[in-house]
């Protein structure tokens, strides 16, 4: 007689369980991730791309300012590398931080805290939504420095790894940001911070640095980035160094971007 | 036996027991004052049965967004206990998202999306596949008439038309019940019956049951089966409009408006004002019915005729009810 009454299958053990209904099935992780990435992706059409412009536009003007100051060598690949990564840097860590903070601030979170989806899915979708945004800016700064320094474009096909990776790095890092910072003016200001340091550290060259700046240099990771891009010019590139870049820029990636997670999982439910 | 199962047995949808949440007092900072500790639900009990259209009224910061927000898993309770078809939110908040299909007052996750890939996406996060949403999507926006406007951003739409958008995303994806946080701000009256048929439609198709947050009393009047009247975080009263407005039923409301100023020396309409609330030329007073009678009596004929611009008799409305229970009813709509 015990199995009168039992749950079908698989059902929690509760005095209740019988009489309680049954819960819609939950969005799973890489369908939601989808879903917000296209949602996210359709938002730049209305929003995002004079913001793009004016990032591209940025590291093109920095670029041209260098230009004066250095001349050729290792330099010169480094400014156009910092330009370069200095895009994503713009959108993944200064917008995105803004624009969760703004999510946060305006009630926007509820909505996806109301509907049955992991964390991770919000989180990467957008931050993947918003690495995407940079791609064109990246590429035309890349194209545009390599012209004015006489660099050679054989191997900007690293783009498609750098942009990646140094995204994943810098939008879990605004994402969280963005999530923690206690008022929307705050978020914004992080997320401002972060990409002047981007600015500074990743576009002027490493050797005319003092010490204690050239520490923080190491800390921000959007140096990885750079340095592996910056590698790729070389007439014989040391792809082992590459790589190891930007296994540094993967490795923070996953550990920003599971901050952001949890983050979002704290700002949530207040 | 956990209130659960006692609760599903009866036909208990959602049943709420002795909520509280208080608001930690915050000190002062530069020139702000602080605030006190702030009870914002104060031991809030209630039975919403299946199939029911159950309001919450009361004016803005009674806490009934509070309330809400703890039976959506949004906001954990100090204290008491949130049951919804057995599952227990509180332990299990998480759950609340496969149960509750919520539309709060904010649009800002959505705005920059067209309406269709609103509900498209929302429909999505629902756990639907793609085809599934896309199907229900397109039900949900021709339902709603919002064919036309479905390739628009939301942010381009007037305020009406984006909580009727709001309201689609909502739709998609069947939820048992459905949060309604004052779903028909900003609304046309054609907009407005859009929203009533979609519901009254999920209740009569599928026993969907719909809790309502409105502070608007005519709305309140005209769709609720059951109403709870909140009121500095308590609940005060708990049963139909026409019950409560039983409770007021020996009163009737008179409104005078005035041309220019009351005409204070005629001494019967000096009488009036002790019992009216006036309000700039408009004058509100409740009275008996004897007394209704012959303050119209009054105001009709005579010198204060002259002076009278329009005036109504009217039975009481849920906001005469509010008032009687000792609500403050500056912050309810009446439109």
């Amino acid at each position: 007689m015990e199995a009168v009454g039992a749950p079908a299958s698989g059902a929690t053990r509760r005095p209740d369980a019988a009489d309680a209904a049954p819960l819609a099935p939950r969005a799973r992780l890489l369908p939601a991730l989808a879903a917000v990435y296209r949602a996210q992706l359709s938002r730049a059409r209305v929003a995002r791309i004079p913001l793009l412009f004016v990032a591209t536009f940025q590291s093109v003007g920095i670029m041209i300012l260098m230009r004066g100051v250095v001349d050729g060598g290792s330099e010169a690949r480094a400014v156009v590398a910092g330009s370069s990564v200095l895009v994503v840097a713009f959108v993944a860590l200064n917008l995105l931080a803004q624009y969760f903070g703004q999510l946060r601030a305006g009630g926007g979170l509820d909505h996806y805290a109301t509907l049955p989806v992991p964390p991770a899915s919000v989180v990467l979708g957008t931050a993947a939504a918003y690495a995407s945004f940079t791609v064109p800016g990246t590429a035309v700064t890349a194209v545009f420095g390599c012209a004015l320094f006489g660099l050679p474009m054989g191997h900007l096909w690293i783009l498609a790894a750098v942009i990646p990776l140094a995204g994943a790095a810098l939008s879990g890092l605004g994402a969280a940001l963005g999530l923690l910072a206690p008022r929307q003016e705050l978020a914004t200001l992080f997320g401002q911070l972060g990409m002047s340091a981007a600015l500074l550290l990743g576009v002027l060259p490493a050797g005319r640095m003092p010490g204690p700046i050239a520490y923080a240099r190491d800390l921000l990771p959007s140096t990885y980035g750079v340095e592996a891009f910056a590698h790729s010019f070389d007439a014989h590139p040391d792809w082992s160094l590459v790589g190891l870049d930007l296994g540094v820029c993967a490795a923070v990636g996953v550990v920003s971007l599971a901050a952001a997670a949890w983050a979002y999982r704290r700002a949530a439910v207040r | 036996m956990s209130t659960g199962t006692a609760a599903a047995r009866a036909g208990t949808v959602c049943a709420v027991r002795g909520l509280v949440k208080t608001y930690p007092a915050t000190r002062g900072r530069r020139g702000a004052p602080g605030t006190p500790e702030v009870r914002a639900t104060d031991g809030i009990s209630l039975d919403v049965r299946r199939g029911e259209i159950f309001g919450l009224l009361g004016p803005n910061g009674a806490g009934k967004s509070t309330l809400v927000r703890q039976l959506t898993g949004l906001m954990r309770p100090d204290a008491g206990s949130v049951d919804v078809l057995g599952h227990d939110l509180v332990r299990h908040p998480e759950r609340a998202a496969r149960l509750i299909a919520y539309l709060g007052q904010e649009s800002t996750a959505l705005d920059e999306l067209t309406v269709s890939l609103a509900a498209e996406t929302t429909g999505r996060l629902r756990g639907l596949t793609l085809r599934d949403a896309r199907a229900e999507r397109d039900a949900v926006l021709a339902e709603l008439g919002l064919d036309d406007i479905a390739g628009r951003p939301l942010k381009k739409l007037s305020g009406g038309q984006r909580r009727l958008a709001c309201f689609a995303a909502a739709l998609v994806g069947e939820r048992p019940v459905l949060v309604l946080d004052e779903p028909t701000t900003g609304m046309d009256p054609l907009a407005r019956r859009a929203v009533w048929a979609a519901v009254d439609r999920r209740r009569a198709e599928r026993g969907a049951t719909v809790l309502l947050v409105t502070h608007n009393v005519i709305e309140a009047e005209t769709v609720l089966d059951r109403v709870a009247v909140i009121e500095r975080g308590r609940v005060i009263a708990c049963d139909t409009p026409a019950g409560l407005k039983a409770r007021v039923a020996d009163e009737v409301r008179v409104e005078l408006v005035w041309r220019d100023r009351a005409p204070v020396e005629v001494p019967e309409v000096a009488a009036l004002r002790a019992s009216a609330q006036e309000s700039g030329r408009r004058w509100t007073l409740r009275l008996s019915p004897e007394r209704a009678r012959a303050a119209v009596a009054t105001v009709t004929g005579g010198p204060a005729f002259a002076a009278l611009d329009d005036f109504t008799l009217a039975t009481p409305s849920l906001e005469d009810v509010y008032l009687a229970l000792g609500g403050r009813t500056e912050g309810l709509v009446k439109a």
